[in-house]
């Protein structure tokens, strides 16, 4: 008995680690999240109590430390407010000059959903939610909260999907940093946001050169992109997190820049997929 | 132990519930920035109160539905799970322990090699990102979290199989106790 299960359970594996994604076990995964869905919901809704009264003691314990960090995070921001002011009215008259159309997350149309489970391990940063194709979600779209950047879509069905986090190791965003310094601004300054696996609370921006210099507190984006060949699944300037900490390598020409994730990718119960680009920003997009 | 169709039917509903439990809701409750993981805490109470096939039985469709559940690469829970099931099962059939601090044991045994075997296989299929040392810290406050979880666990699931654990070590030596010539009140 334990052979034939052991047996059967490397033939799983084999099999699913070398079909496409639209191959028979992947399918047959569709459906059961599809089955399953409304039973999560069910549940995710009879034990919601459970959960809100362990996350009020998580939140009771985090509340001081976090209260201090915000007043700190307030009062620079407030200093940072006044400059931007200004330089926002320059870049609406550049963009107006260079007749940039970035619509951003403007141009997609949001669908809410709730959170219905969730991956137990630290391998899988996978969510699930309550809204599938019927809702127009798709493959590939990007996943938003209040706060940030949370995913993308890795698999529909009917009524729900998977969310893959930006903290998942197969995850990858192209980003920039906003306001660089001053000797970086003629080309920006952008690079790969991957995961550390292990630490959710710490992303890392891959592909910095050495010569750019970037300090704790500088805040990252989505870079996006509008080329034909290569369009970004992400819409410029989603925020995704801020820099904590630059590790400058000797012997690597990149730097290592550990960001901490707007979105508190840990207690998620709402997020927002980016779907379909509105009609009128699509036939904008297209238009040449 | 046999396994009758009765305690087979159980065990299935015990595994639906415990995975559904898991996925809809303790995998989104955050302690101190980790989650517990129910899984290897019920295959292992499983593979101690019905044994080695019972435990590998229940390891590897709990393992398969999570894997299922999740969109998670099929096969790795399964494998993980089983041996588990298994191991927790086989000690009760050469070891029969029965004191009751037992389960924690097991349970701390049990997530630790579920979560060290997965973080195994996934190196073996291949990993794009680099992993900190905080996966380390991770692991053990699952550990740690999952110990003070055992024993309810345990319990929860006892309770649930009771009427078919003929084989309860507890229960076999409270009955050998009072009707074995154990008691002082026989031997008098």
């Amino acid at each position: 008995m334990l052979a034939l299960l052991v047996a059967l359970s490397l033939t799983l594996l084999t099999a699913y680690f070398g079909e496409p994604a639209g191959g028979a076990l992947h399918a047959l995964q569709r459906g059961v999240l599809q089955v399953l869905a409304p039973i999560q919901e069910g549940a995710g809704v009879a034990l919601k109590p459970v959960r809100d009264l362990a996350g009020w003691f998580g939140d009771t314990l985090h509340a001081r430390s976090e209260r201090d960090e915000l007043l700190r995070e307030r009062d620079a921001l407030r200093q940072e407010v006044i400059s931007n002011e200004s330089a926002a009215a320059d870049n609406q008259r550049l963009r107006r000059l260079l007749e940039l159309d970035r619509a951003g997350i403007s141009a997609y149309q949001p669908v809410t959903a709730t959170v219905i489970g969730r991956s137990p391990t630290v391998w899988y940063s996978t969510l699930t939610i309550d809204r599938g194709s019927v809702d127009g979600v798709r493959v590939d779209q990007p996943v938003v909260n209040g706060d940030g950047l949370v995913g993308k879509i890795t698999a529909v069905s009917h009524g729900a999907a998977q969310v893959t986090l930006v903290t998942d190791h197969t995850s990858g965003v192209s980003a920039r940093v906003v306001a660089p310094r001053v000797a970086d601004r003629a080309n920006g300054v952008y690079g790969v946001v991957q995961t550390a696996i292990g630490n959710p609370q710490d992303l890392l921006l891959n592909f910095v050169s050495r010569t750019s210099q970037l300090s704790r507190g500088d805040r990252v984006v989505t870079a996006g992109s509008r080329s034909n060949r290569l369009e970004s699944l992400f819409p410029a300037g989603i925020p995704i997190g801020v820099v904590t900490r630059v590790d400058d390598e000797e012997l690597s020409q990149y730097q290592r820049v550990h960001i901490r994730p707007f979105a508190d990718l840990q207690r998620l119960n709402f997020v927002q997929v980016l779907t379909r680009p509105a009609a009128g920003a699509a036939a904008r997009a297209q238009s040449p | 132990m046999t396994l009758s169709p009765q305690l087979l039917g159980r065990l299935a509903v015990l595994a639906l519930a415990a995975g559904l439990l898991q996925v809809a809701a303790v995998s989104q409750v955050s302690v101190l920035g980790v989650r517990a993981d129910l899984t290897p805490l019920v295959v292992m109470s499983v593979g101690l109160l019905c044994g080695s096939v019972a435990g590998a039985l229940v390891g590897f469709g709990l393992g398969l539905f999570t894997d299922a559940a999740l969109l998670q690469t099929l096969g790795i829970s399964s494998l993980i799970l089983l041996t588990v099931g298994y191991a927790a099962g086989r000690l009760r059939e050469l070891r029969d322990p029965a004191h009751a601090l037992t389960p924690i044991a097991v349970g701390v045994a049990g997530t630790a090699t579920a979560a060290v075997g997965f973080s195994f296989m996934q190196f073996l299929l291949g990993v794009d990102a680099p992993v900190s040392l905080l996966l380390i810290r991770e692991i053990l406050a699952t550990i740690v979290l999952n110990a003070i979880l055992a024993l309810p666990v345990y319990a929860l699931v006892r309770r649930v199989l009771l009427p078919f654990l003929p084989g309860d070590p507890r229960r076999r030596r409270r009955r050998a106790y009072m009707t074995g010539g154990l008691s002082p009140i026989s031997r008098a």
